[in-house]
């Protein structure tokens, strides 16, 4: 396990990128029911149970980017998620799980761009970074330039994480260079700010092209790739979480480059946390069960973990109202 | 382990599944298990051991089934069988409502029985195995409503004999069990020696559910037992799940009884990869395929044929994906891959592996613990030759070969003696779907493997036996058209005589015609052929070579399968045609064989009407698409099953031969036809009228002759897909067939009139035709 003091200390290299090679992905295409079929089986051939259940529900937390998306946050909602995701679980549930000195936060903290000085503030020497959704979000359907700009001043403000969305339309007409290219002059706006490329999936239509946008979002210097803004009709899946993280496989057989995967939107119970862990260790193995390479955005989820471990520890299922709410 | 701990490995740690509610019901039965016949248990008689695989321990102990047994069985199936058949469809239809009811009610607990006799994973008796039992007897409930409207004219056999194999206990016990009651017979089941304990708990399932006593019997023990109930005079009916050499004693076994037969078999079955696959699924298909059940699997995918362009990217793949197999404690949830069933079936995949080895093949293998465990292995590197490529494992083992063409993948697929399922993984339909129509399989799975549902067909070509399971085909097997009766009287032994120039007396000598051309007999020797009044003229004496060039011949036609049916119906048509225009001269030779004239007339224009009739079939006798589950079709394709020998009735040889050759050829077969030993004229006729009605070579070959001696070179005859034999050698017949167990359908000569309305059936599409079933998973 790793643990940050710091945001950005450790964790992989950063993707370069790599010039637009649609060969990667032009040939490929994704069968739905197989895919569907397989994704069933994350939940059905994977189970963990006791306390190897606890400690997978305790990684989750790890994992979460925390997030509040809404028209009318404050400073005073953003710091309250704040000192949520400074102090996930209640005392008496870390002492429960016998967690001793282990640092336990959240994996981030995900606003508007606005509320990103608010989240700064919060989290000044927790060490958990601030992530933010810049570039018109969720439709993402502003010029470029006022795009970009919102970027850097994202960025200015501290924010460390920017997840961007990309413009559907490149991906629906296959016009693959303007998508590389766009994304490429978001990934510079970005400098040292991480890079999340989101591709809302439940728009693109077909896992196919899912994959393909998956890969030139890699080529283009991506370090993770989420599937969802939240605000679709469809978002977050496992079939397409699973297309999601073959296309960022095979990315990193050819160039070598370990590229994060962060599913958003829908995800709110305790089990789907075990789901999509099982997906991550089944396809890509242990070293995806970090939060520099794994991220969930969820806002409820963490509530639904709690209840769960507060179960674990003293037997009786638990109510909402006595956690404290971020 | 503390939290923290987990932490670091992030393991999945045990996640068992209970088992204090089977071991409670095991141990209610410590003194071991007697037989269930006619509603109640008989006391244990002289026990075996059943073993849990996983540990090797002794969890039950049956009854060794005696002779005495299974008469007692038998007896009371007899006894409830008129009662049963008697019921209105609706009544029999709330029984097996019932049982599929109480299935589901105790479904865990027949799971975990499942996996503690069997070895296989909880998770795949849970989610599999069980579901489909309950599935089978809903919709086997369905049958037994509709049967008397959708099968008029047909009842059931009577009783049924069953006997099941050890790799899905319950599940075949549903197959079998669930058709044979819809269609109102009472069966006698023999459960796998190994794995007889969810048949055991079945039986006490149908008791508590109010099964009319004596209907489902239930008799314990090993192959002696099996072999007691198939010689038993008093089953009518044969259904065997097992290894194509059992299924091949039983075939000769029953010879000439008269009892139904239907065999599911073993299998090797090819999976195909194609350049535009999606590698993953297909990756992901092969662990569905032979790490299923530790690969112990009829169907199992064994045999990977993969694009060589792709061949290294998918098998670097499928090595990543088999190191993440868990092999372990079978009640385990997290468990892919089980025990296998018995220490002897471990020791044969090693040993079959070993051989492979030494033959040159390359062996890839994940990790398994000590004990009755096999691990998942890739062989790569194995020659066609390799016993690894040839010989069915059941184990969970499979090679990988690399293709170069599409018509390349097609030949190595077929290039086996089984024909029991496919997979073909292509994402374009238009490939995959001329792929499916090529490999010689009954079941057909496009981009998906293991697809099963009780509304589809199941069952093989080749010596992956006959027969369907499930869906229509499934219920037809249970099911017969009024036995007939006929003399079995057998013919003289022909007196050769020397070919050549004849007495002014006699007519023309007739010769055999084969691959489009009349041809001599290679015995040089012709017979002498009477009518009423002495000899009318000369048939060739044909013989074994004769037949051996014919049925060359007959595979050379193959083009014939994939003409169209209106094709085909065109050339039957004209050949009425030219029937019709002979009708005076075809008329004037079956007199002469003794025949009245009025009733030869009346046999050359029932032979035209033929012609009209199974042209009319030609491009009518569809398929159907099967209502299997959601997001598939499932087309059930009615394909020829190839060369056809056709043994012609003695009496009526014109109208006979035409009543059995018509159907084979209307639906795409092509024959090999032996005319009516005593009257073989007309026949020999018909190929002048053959040559003009544009029916390609080969398609029709007539071998005049001894009917037994030549019939017998047929059922012999590896080469010969099916056999139809009027006459009084049906034993050795029937007998003979098991080499390649070919189908066969024999009756005794008079058991129907040839010319009449009795000589022309659907039935003889049915049987001149295989069920393929070919399932396409879509999705966008």
């Amino acid at each position: 396990m790793s643990h940050r003091s710091t945001p950005h200390t450790e964790g992989p290299s950063r993707n370069p990128g790599m010039p637009l090679d649609t060969s990667m992905f032009e040939g490929i295409r994704v069968n739905r029911p197989a895919t569907e079929r397989r994704a069933d089986g994350f939940g059905s051939r994977r189970s963990v149970k006791k306390a190897y259940q606890a400690a997978w529900l305790v990684n989750a937390i790890r994992l979460i980017d925390l997030t509040t998306l809404a028209g009318d946050d404050t400073r005073g909602k953003v710091h309250r998620l704040c000192a949520k995701a400074r102090n996930p679980l209640a005392s008496h549930i870390r002492e429960g799980l016998d967690l001793g000195n282990m640092p336990l936060t959240v994996g981030a903290v995900c606003v508007y761009p606005t509320m990103v000085p608010h989240a700064v503030e919060a989290l000044d020497g927790s060490g958990i970074p601030v992530a933010s959704v810049a570039t018109g979000f969720p439709a993402g359907l502003m010029p470029l330039h006022l795009r970009l700009a919102e970027i850097e001043w994202t960025v200015a403000q501290g924010a460390h994480e920017i997840d961007i969305v990309i413009t559907r339309e490149h991906v629906l007409t296959g016009n693959w260079q303007a998508l590389y290219d766009e994304i490429m002059a978001m990934r510079e706006a970005c400098g040292d700010a991480h890079l999340k490329v989101i591709l809302a999936t439940g728009e693109l239509g077909t896992l196919s092209k899912v994959y393909a946008a998956s890969m030139v979002a890699m080529q283009a210097g991506a370090d993770f790739i989420k599937t969802s803004t939240g605000k679709e009709g469809v978002n977050a899946t496992l079939p397409v979480s699973l297309t999601m993280v073959r296309a960022l496989r095979d990315y990193g057989a050819l160039t070598g480059h370990k590229i994060g995967f962060k599913p958003a939107g829908g995800i709110k119970s305790a089990k789907e946390a075990l789901q999509w862990q099982v997906l991550m260790k089944e396809e890509l193995g242990r070293p995806w069960l970090e939060p520099d390479l794994f991220r969930f955005g969820a806002s409820s989820m963490l509530g639904d973990i709690e209840r769960q471990l507060e179960h674990h520890v003293t037997g009786r299922y638990a109510a909402s109202h006595r956690h404290a709410m971020s | 382990m503390k939290i923290s701990e987990i932490m670091t490995d992030m393991d999945y740690g045990p996640a068992p599944e209970a088992q204090d509610i089977v071991q409670d019901w095991l141990g209610r039965h410590e003194a071991g298990f007697g037989h269930f016949i006619d509603g109640t248990f008989t006391g244990a008689g002289e026990t075996f051991a059943v073993t849990n695989p996983a540990t090797g321990g002794e969890i039950a102990r049956v009854t060794q089934g005696t002779t005495a047994d299974v008469d007692a069985a038998v007896a009371a199936a007899r006894k409830a069988q008129p009662k049963w058949a008697g019921l209105q469809g609706h009544q029999r239809a709330r029984h097996l409502y019932a049982l599929a009811r109480h299935v589901q009610q105790h479904a865990r607990f027949l799971a975990v029985l499942e996996s503690l006799d069997n070895g296989k994973p909880i998770r795949e008796s849970r989610d599999a195995d069980i579901p489909l039992v309950a599935r089978h007897f809903y919709h086997h409930a369905g049958w037994a409503e509709l049967v008397a409207e959708e099968f008029p004219d047909r009842q059931p056999w009577g009783v049924c004999g069953q006997i099941i194999p050890w790799n899905f206990p319950l599940l075949m016990l549903a197959w079998k069990v669930a058709p044979a009651l819809a269609a109102g017979n009472t069966v006698v089941l023999k459960p796998a020696e190994y794995t007889p304990l969810t048949a055991l708990a079945f039986a006490e399932i149908a008791a508590e559910c109010g099964l009319p006593a004596g209907v489902l019997n239930i008799v314990t023990g090993d192959g002696a037992t099996g072999a007691a109930i198939a010689g038993h005079d008093g089953v009518d009916k044969l259904a065997f799940t097992g290894s194509t050499e059992v299924g091949k004693i039983l075939r000769r076994q029953t010879a000439g009884s008269g009892k139904g037969l239907t065999l599911e078999l073993g299998g090797k079955s090819p999976f195909i990869v194609f350049e535009d696959a999606d590698l993953d699924a297909a990756v992901e298909g092969v662990v569905d395929a032979i790490w299923f059940n530790q690969g112990q699997v009829c169907c199992a995918g064994s045999r990977v044929l993969v694009a060589e362009a792709i061949e290294a990217r998918f098998t670097e793949r499928l090595k990543a994906r088999m190191a993440r197999l868990t092999v372990g404690n079978p009640l385990d949830k997290n468990t892919d891959i089980g025990a296998i069933v018995h220490p002897v079936q471990r020791d044969r995949i090693a040993e079959l592996v070993a051989q492979g080895r030494a033959e040159g093949a390359e062996i890839h293998q994940g990790a398994a613990p000590e004990g009755c465990f096999y691990p998942p292995t890739i062989i790569t590197n194995a020659q066609p030759a390799s016993v690894l490529s040839t010989e069915e494992i059941f184990g969970p083992v499979v090679t990988i070969t690399p293709f170069r063409t599409p018509d390349d993948a097609v030949a190595l697929a077929n290039n086996t003696r089984y024909g029991l399922a496919a997979s073909i993984w292509s994402e374009g339909i238009t490939q995959a779907l001329d792929i499916a129509r090529q490999v010689k399989a009954g079941v057909i799975w496009v981009n998906g493997t293991n697809l099963f549902d009780a509304a589809a067909g199941f069952g093989g070509y080749r010596e992956s036996g006959y027969g369907r399971e499930g869906g229509r085909e499934g219920m037809a097997a249970y099911m017969r058209s009024p036995a007939r009766t006929g003399q079995e009287t057998d013919l003289p032994a022909l007196d050769p005589v020397p070919g050549g120039p004849t007495g002014a007396a006699l007519d023309r000598t007739a010769k055999l015609f084969i691959g489009g051309k009349q041809a001599r007999p290679d015995s040089g020797y012709v017979y002498q052929v009477n009518g009423a009044k002495g000899p009318i003229g000369l048939a060739a004496l044909g013989s074994r070579k004769d037949i051996r060039n014919a049925v060359e011949a007959a595979a050379k036609a193959s083009g014939w399968a994939n003409t169209t049916g209106h094709q085909r119906a065109q050339i039957l048509y004209y050949l009425g045609e030219n029937l019709s225009a002979r009708a005076e001269e075809f008329t004037a030779r079956l007199t002469a064989s003794g025949t009245k004239e009025k009733t030869a007339r009346a046999e050359v224009e029932a032979a035209i009407a033929r012609c009209f009739r199974y042209a009319a079939w030609a491009d009518k006798f569809d398929g159907a698409v099967h209502n299997t589950v959601s997001g598939h079709v499932t087309l059930a394709m009615h394909e020829p099953l190839g060369v056809m020998g056709v043994v012609a009735p003695t009496e009526a040889p014109l109208a006979g031969l035409l009543s059995l050759m018509l159907p084979a050829l209307a639906m795409g077969n092509r024959v090999v036809a032996v005319p009516s030993q005593t009257h073989p004229l007309s026949a020999t006729d018909l190929y002048q009228v053959i040559e003009t009605s544009d029916i390609p070579a080969g398609v029709v070959n007539i071998v005049t002759g001894p009917r037994d001696e030549l019939a017998r070179v047929l059922a012999q005859h590896d080469g010969v897909d099916a056999l139809w034999y009027v006459g009084s050698a049906r034993k050795q017949v029937e007998a003979d067939s098991a080499g390649n167990l070919k189908q066969v359908w024999t009756e005794a000569d008079g058991a129907r009139d040839w010319a009449g309305s009795e000589g022309q059936s659907r039935d003889f599409l049915a049987r001149a035709t295989q069920v393929k079933n070919i399932w396409v998973p879509y999705g966008a």
